[in-house]
Parts: structure tokens; sequence; C-alpha cells
């Protein structure tokens, strides 16, 4: 379980995390919804400790993140960011095999090796292992990066935005690919999503951030509703059933269903 | 997860691993006899069948200044190219390296700064007080670089350049005004023309910044996927920075110190091996040592040979093949390859 209490930070004058208390349980694919500026980013940074917050405590699992050995927490929580960007010429399976640094300090032993080609098993990108990761597709490399924290085998992994620059196939896949490694691996998976109709497809749990403060959470059921996703997104959306699952319609103000809805009131 | 893969097949080398094996003993082997070959060449003529059996006088100068000659150039060369590596890794730029962004600068300022105060000051301290100026001029760099918003590689490269030139312009005014321009040349020009015996075997110390980088050459790797990633793998960014630039200031330092400057070495090398092989500083550092002195032997033995019995500094043919190079490298980076 991943637990945050009264976590706050300003950038300058800005605050973009407002006392923020939460719990995120532990072996479900929670995501993270909510506006741009909501403090969605931020908050992933906090829990991962990329980020000090000015105030408040975090901890994963029995680790306090604010004073834990980095090196014993990098065995027990994996990140990634801007999973598109890096800068660094390696081939896919280097790259791969880098998530076992905490583990192994670069000396990788025959487990290591193991749990490095199971990473590449699941990731499905064998045949491309000797590839740079410049010479892949977006998607592929978004998955090498997976692979690289599934090696880590951390017991919590944490993702911001890995939907960007993917396609609709891709992000489907990728959804997969995590839904996956949350029931079959047992991994506590939290990530940022900007969709609420494919955080509402895959996760467990939602947490509904705007300005900086928590104002939902709950099941898929629970938050993917008129009410709770005015309060998160500022938008009214009729919300449907489709085999189960609840969809938000918000691409277009007439699939609203709302009569006085202007568009600065959309997006206001 | 279900295990598809045996563990022995795993950890079996691949045929890429042995390809580089061999590709890396030959290269070796063709340094060696490269190295061997330039024993003869200078001045006084040596012909390879005396090699074995110099008479005194040959033997005379292969010790005092042929074998000292060649040991310099490999080590100038394989430090100053695996300077460039690291620089090239932790700054996560293509385009810097310590000659273009102030580090050779500030250890010229540092060696200024030791014939002012230390008269007589032997080569041992020149050195010692270079490796602290330039230590302190990369971490200023860093500093500068960590400010900018910008961080188009480009520009930080070009700011690299002119915060060098900063330095070296404050380094020509002092020496101007004291009357010591002439002797900055030394520093600034670098060449092998002078190396003797008992005059550059404090350049042995970058044997050990060598193996402190190979040491650190995983955390490189990782410091150069970003802060993120490192934080992610449990890596310490940036003490992993600073040991990188002191690693970084030694050599640059101690080259500069004993054969000068080597313009664009740093850049030129680290950037074809990562072309070919990548940027996994542990398996590329070896690969770019010895093409770093490989390529500075070259270029010393062109400048021994194209105007016998007189020389070209090495600096002087390294400078014009390396920008050159780096135009290359500019305008490729514009056509929209990865840098």
């Amino acid at each position: 379980m991943i637990f945050l209490h009264a976590v706050s930070h300003a950038y300058g004058a800005t605050t973009v995390l407002d006392g923020v208390d939460l719990s995120i349980p532990r072996g479900k694919l929670t995501a993270l919804v909510g506006p741009n500026g909501a403090g969605k980013s931020t908050l992933l940074s906090a829990m991962a400790r990329l980020l000090k917050p000015d105030t408040g405590q975090v901890m994963v699992g029995d680790l306090d993140v604010l004073s834990a050995k980095p090196a014993q927490l990098a065995k027990k929580l994996g990140v990634l960011k801007q999973l598109n960007q890096l800068s660094a010429r390696l081939t896919v399976i280097d790259l791969v095999r880098f998530g076992r640094f905490p583990h192994c300090q670069g000396r990788l032993q025959a487990e290591d090796h193991r749990i490095v080609e199971q990473a590449m098993d699941y990731v499905d990108l064998q045949e491309f292992r000797d590839r740079f990761l410049d010479q892949l597709s977006g998607g592929q490399r978004q998955r090498a990066l997976i692979a690289m924290v599934l090696a880590q085998d951390t017991e919590y992994i944490l993702l911001d935005e890995p939907l960007n620059n993917l396609d609709m196939r891709h992000g489907v896949a990728m959804m997969q690919l995590l839904r996956q490694a949350a029931d079959d691996l047992g991994r506590t998976i939290v990530v940022v999503l900007h969709d609420i109709n494919f955080a509402s497809a895959w996760a467990d749990y939602l947490v509904g951030m705007r300005d900086g403060s928590v104002v939902a959470q709950g099941t898929p059921e629970q938050i993917v509703q008129r009410e709770p996703l005015r309060e998160i997104f500022g938008l009214d959306m009729q919300v449907v059933d489709v085999a189960g699952r609840k969809i938000g319609m918000y691409w277009h103000p007439e699939l609203v269903g709302a009569e006085e809805l202007s568009p600065v009131a959309v997006y206001g | 997860m279900t295990l598809t893969r045996a563990p022995e097949q795993a950890a079996q080398p691949r045929a890429g691993s042995s390809f580089y094996r061999w590709g890396l003993l030959l290269a070796v082997l063709a340094l060696g006899l490269g190295a061997y070959l330039s024993l003869g060449v200078g001045v006084v003529h040596i012909p390879l069948s005396a090699m074995f059996s110099p008479n005194e006088d040959q033997w005379e100068i292969i010790s005092r200044s042929r074998l000292p000659r060649m040991a310099a150039i490999l080590l100038a060369g394989s430090s100053m190219a695996v300077a460039g590596l690291i620089m090239q890794r932790i700054t996560q730029n293509r385009f810097v390296s310590p000659s273009t962004s102030g580090t050779t600068e500030a250890a010229i300022f540092g060696i200024l700064l030791a014939t002012l105060f230390v008269p007589g000051a032997s080569l041992t301290t020149k050195m010692m007080i270079a490796i602290v100026t330039s230590i302190i001029g990369s971490v200023i760099f860093l500093q500068i670089l960590q400010q900018m918003r910008h961080r188009d590689p480009l520009v930080v490269a070009l700011l690299g350049i002119m915060y060098g030139s900063v330095i070296s312009a404050i380094t020509v005014a002092v020496g101007y005004r004291l009357d010591l321009v002439q002797l900055l040349d030394i520093w600034t020009t670098g060449s092998f023309a002078s190396i003797l015996s008992g005059q550059y075997e404090p350049l042995y110390i970058v044997l050990f910044a060598l193996i402190a980088g190979f040491f650190f050459a995983d955390r490189f790797t990782v410091v150069g996927m970003g802060r993120d990633v490192s934080t992610s793998l449990g890596v310490n960014y940036t003490f992993v920075l600073y040991t990188g630039l002191i690693v970084i200031s030694i050599m640059s330092a101690s080259v500069v110190v004993v054969v000068g400057a080597i313009p664009f070495l740093g850049l030129i090398v680290p950037n074809v091996v990562a072309l070919m092989m990548g940027d996994h500083v542990r398996r590329v550092l070896p690969v770019t040592a010895v093409a770093g002195a490989g390529f500075v032997l070259i270029c010393d033995i062109i400048g021994r040979w194209i105007i016998a019995p007189y020389e070209i500094p090495v600096a002087t043919i390294a400078g014009v093949v390396g920008a050159g190079f780096f135009v290359w490298l500019i305008v490729r980076h514009g056509k929209g390859a990865s840098a």
C-alpha cells in the first residue's frame, strides 16, 4: 500500500499539491486522472521520491520514501516518467538489463539474466533484443522501458502517462500489459492517465484530482458517474454502460445530453 | 510469469559479443603495431630492422625520446577520448567535450596561475593546480547548464564553446600583461615534440582516472538516462555526476600540462564509436580508449612526416580533422538524425 499524508507542494507561488491524503491499494492497477495542472504528475513524482514535497509524509509499504536508503527503495519501487525521451543509445536487452542494477550493481548473475529474459518475453520484444532504441517504433520503445521496470522486479511500479504518443491500438496493448502485470505478477501499479475511458476500462481504482487535491476516489463504477466527473474534469458528460463498463461521452457537447452548456462552461 | 528461455541459454555470449571481443583484440594489435612503427619515425630514422638490436646511439634516442613520446601519445589519446565519452554521457549531450566546454581552458588558466604564484613549480605541482581549476571550471559549466531552461544540445554545445573562450580570453589577457603569451602557446597547442623521459611521467596519473572511469562505467550509463531513471534505479545522480566531472578534469588537466590541448579529440572519437556501438559506457570505454590512442598516434605520425624534418603540432592536425567532423556532426543533427 502507498500511503500519503498531508502532502503539499508549491512551485513558487503556485500550489500544485494541497494537503493530499491518499491510500493506494496493494496489488491493484490504480489510475490518477484529472485535467492538466491538477497535480497528477507531481503526486506521482512525490510517491516515487523524484520530488521532495514541501510538507507531508509518503510511505511505500513500510518504507518512508523521504528517509529510506535510495538503493533499498529501488528494490521496492520503480518509476518511469516521460516514456519516450531517452537520449542514451542502448540496445533493448542492455536497457532491460539496467533494470537489474539495484540488485546486482551491473554484474548480472544467472538469476538476473533469467528475470531479464522473462521481462523481455513479457513485453514480447525478443526479436528486437539487439536493436538500438532509436531503431524502434514509439510503441516498442515504450514496451522496452516497461520491460526495464519489470526487470527491476519491484512490488510497486509508477508510470507517468504511459499512453502518451501511442496510437489507439498500442494504447490498448499497453493497458493490457499493465493489467496482466497487476493480475499475474501481483504488482501494485499506479499510472497517470488522461483519458477517463482508458482508466475506466482497465483500472481497479481511480483517483480523481483537481487543483492539487483529490476530489474523488473509488472504483470505476463509483467514479465514472456524472457528478464525480463534473467535479474532476469540470466537464458535463453522459455516462453510458457498455458491457458492464462505464464510458463517459465527452467528445462533443451534443453527446453530453445537457442543454445549457456553452464551450466556455465545458472547459472552464 | 512463465519461463520460456533457460538461464544457461540467456547467459551464453551472443555472436555480437564475440565479434566485439575479436574486434577489440584486432584494434589493440593494430594500435600496438602502429605504436611500434612510430618508434622509427623522426629526425633520425631508425630502420625497423634495427629496432630489436639498436646500437648505442639508436637506443639513446629510443629510450630518451621515442618511447616516452609513444607512451605519452597512448596515454593522452586514450584518456582524452574517454574524458569526452564520460562528459557526453553524464551531460546527455553528444556535442560537448572537455576541449569545447571550458575544462581544458580552465586547466590552462590553472597553469598560468601556477606559473605566476609558484615560480619554479614542478610539473606535478602545476598538474595539481590545473586539476583544481579545471574541476572548478567544469562545475561552473554544469551549474550554467542546470540553470538553463533551453536544453537544445546544440545551444548547450555553443554555450560551452563561448564559456571556454571567455576563460581563454581572461588567460590571454593576464598572460599579455605579464608577457607570458609565448609561454601559453605551449599548452594551448598540444604537441608531443618536447616529450622526453624525465619530463612526462606525471601523465601516468591518467591511468588511475581511466580505471576510475571504468569502475563507474555502468553508473555513467544510468546517469546518461537522466535524473529520474537514475533515482528509480537507486543511483545517486548528483554524486555520479560530480565523480564524472572530477575524472574528466583529472584527465584533461594532466594532458594539458604535459602535452597541451588537443582539440576535438574528445568529441570525434567517442562519437564515432557511439555511432557504431551505442552508449553502453562499460562496453564502449575500452574501444574508445584504443581508438583515441590510435587517432592521436596517426595525427602525430602525419605531423612528423608532412614537413619532415620539421614537425606540425598534433593539435593542428587534430584541429583540421576535428573541425570538419564537428561540422558534419552538426549537419547530421540538423537533418534529424538522433543525437
